[in-house]
């Protein structure tokens, strides 16, 4: 997976967890608690909703590395190697 | 196989942890002892007609996008449900407004208005309530917080009127108070803002609108619902619970219960008895006069009124069949909404008394229920327009009729005075939601739903994972 699309991965997911936030124009080196405020809860959901999709395990001391969109890009990017887009399973 | 919850009762709160487990890709059984879903907000159709049951309007509307949108409990809400805004199809009140003797003060969805309806009946209170009104703005909800002041003792702080204190208090309570004549500080806090800061609105279409969208969610995210399958009991080993035995005989497991029930109903289920004094002991008569033109057609502009005879707010059981000093006049007509509505609805609560219902033989209730939707009408009267020469159909229920379809012991519509904030009866795996967990209302009751699934399923199990 490219970077571009583990950005769109990042954006599919946050618009599954906030469906009435514009993720469209996040800033990525801002941090989404800022932009979309988001809480610890949400997190949560973010971090099962790629264990759910793609079967990566994000251990809660690396959910700092999620903090803007940058981050969860560099983080990700790697954990998400060889894997293919899909698009989350919102009901 | 076994489930990863069970959780009893399709009421709001239950459709709002089964749903948010689903997501979360647990496996989730709904049990439902009626035929429909929805519990105390639930919905039926009489003479050719539609009616909600419950309370008439949801709380807590902030508009989506807005400043006031951000981190309040509705957004909240639908993002823990992946549901958006524009889904409940939300229509806005009119206004509404508290009439108590020789005063009458309006409140909308924009805070200001109340604030300057106060500022012009009280002058002398415009301080007190704008600091009122930030004490409530920063209160923190906790779930470890019990008890603490209550709320006239808040009142108090910050307002010298009693008046208008009595007419702060006398809607909170109505929308909101398991205890009689006063609430706690946290439940003040919370109805305050739900009420008073953020407003009420009505998903187009009543009740069933929100409903049928939360269990059509639920289904798709993989809720097995079961409607018609009552609890007989839930299952206790080594003091945790695993399981649930149906009516039928039937033996679900899992390790996680969440029971939407009550507190006593749960323990009750469980096998322990509890001390009677920890049933809830308020409950409304209510009467829907459907009205041969819409409310506001004959002037009534009000989408909820609250109305008091006396000066101080009573909210308590009644010494007789129902206490019609004070009450509530709603309206579903005075909402923003699209489709035009033909008839009019009005809807008359008051207090009423469980035990002297239920002592009723059968011969003389139904009169009984004619004669109290009578009285609770002509108190309410004289605070807005005589709409009764207007009936075309009226339907009325007592406390037996909310206990008979709700389950809850009493008709107690806002449980127990004792709530379980932490969703804890005392047995492991074994959790309270909805009424008796403390969040009321609506929004109020999903909230609680998915609180207690955030809490005692999904932080332990993802923390458990990572």
């Amino acid at each position: 997976m490219t970077e571009d699309e583990v950005t769109l991965v990042v954006k599919d997911i946050l618009q599954t967890v906030a469906p009435d936030e514009d993720v469209s124009a996040l800033d990525p080196k801002v941090r989404l608690r800022e932009q979309i405020d988001l809480d610890s809860m949400d997190f949560l959901d973010i971090v099962m909703e790629l264990r759910k999709l793609y079967g990566v395990h994000v251990p809660e001391e690396d959910y700092k590395e999620l903090a803007t969109l940058e981050g969860c890009v560099r983080y990700l990017h790697p954990m998400l190697a060889g894997k293919t887009l899909r698009s989350p399973a919102n009901v | 196989m076994p489930y990863d919850a069970i959780v009893i009762g399709a009421g709001m709160s239950g459709l709002g942890a089964a749903l948010r487990l689903a997501l979360h890709g647990r496996r989730v059984v709904l049990l439902e002892k009626h035929e429909l879903w929805g519990g105390l907000n639930s919905f039926y159709t009489l003479g050719g007609r539609r009616f909600d049951v419950g309370l008439h309007a949801l709380t807590n509307f902030v508009r989506s996008g807005t400043d006031a949108a951000r981190g309040a409990p509705l957004t909240r809400l639908l993002r823990a449900l992946r549901i958006r805004h524009e889904e409940l199809r939300l229509g806005e009140q009119s206004g509404s407004e508290i009439a108590f003797p020789g005063a009458r003060l309006a409140f909308t969805n924009d805070p200001a208005v109340l604030e300057a309806e106060v500022a012009r009946i009280f002058p002398g209170e415009r301080d007190g309530f704008a600091a009122l009104a930030s004490w409530v703005r920063a209160f923190e909800p906790r779930e470890d917080r019990t008890g603490g002041p209550s709320a006239r003792a808040v009142l108090e702080r910050h307002l010298h009127e009693p008046l208008l204190r009595e007419m702060l208090l006398l809607p909170l309570l109505f929308y909101g108070s398991a205890r009689a004549d006063d609430t706690d500080e946290q439940t003040f806090a919370i109805l305050f803002r739900a009420l008073f800061l953020e407003g009420l609105c009505r998903p187009e279409g009543g009740i069933r609108t929100l409903l049928n969208l939360l269990v059509k969610r639920a289904r798709q995210a993989g809720v097995e619902l079961r409607l018609s399958a009552g609890v007989r009991r839930v299952l206790v080993a080594g003091g945790a619970a695993h399981g649930v035995e149906l009516e039928n005989g039937e033996v679900l497991e899992a390790p996680v219960v969440l029971s939407s029930a009550g507190a006593v109903e749960t323990l009750a289920l469980a096998g322990r008895a509890t001390e009677r004094s920890s049933e809830g002991r308020l409950s409304f008569l209510e009467s829907i006069w459907v009205l041969d033109r819409p409310a506001h057609a004959l002037g009534h502009r009000a989408a909820t009124l609250f109305f008091s005879l006396e000066e101080r707010a009573i909210y308590r059981r009644p010494s007789g069949l129902i206490d019609a000093r004070a009450g509530v006049l709603s309206s579903a007509d005075n909402f923003a909404h699209l489709e035009p509505r033909r008839e009019g609805e009005l809807r008359v609560s008051v207090l009423a008394n469980h035990t002297l219902w239920k002592a009723l033989a059968p011969e003389e209730y139904a009169a009984a229920k004619e004669r109290a939707a009578d009285e609770a009408a002509a108190a309410a009267v004289p605070f807005t327009v005589d709409f009764r020469p207007h009936r075309v159909f009226r339907d009325v229920f007592t406390p037996a009729t909310i206990e008979r379809f709700t389950g809850h012991r009493g008709g107690a519509v806002y449980g127990s005075p004792e709530k379980h904030l932490d969703g804890r009866c005392g047995i492991d795996g074994l959790v309270l939601i909805g009424t008796d967990q403390g969040y009321l209302g609506v929004i109020g009751a999903l909230i609680s739903g998915v609180t207690m699934a955030n809490r005692h399923v999904l932080a332990r199990s993802e923390a458990l994972r990572s």
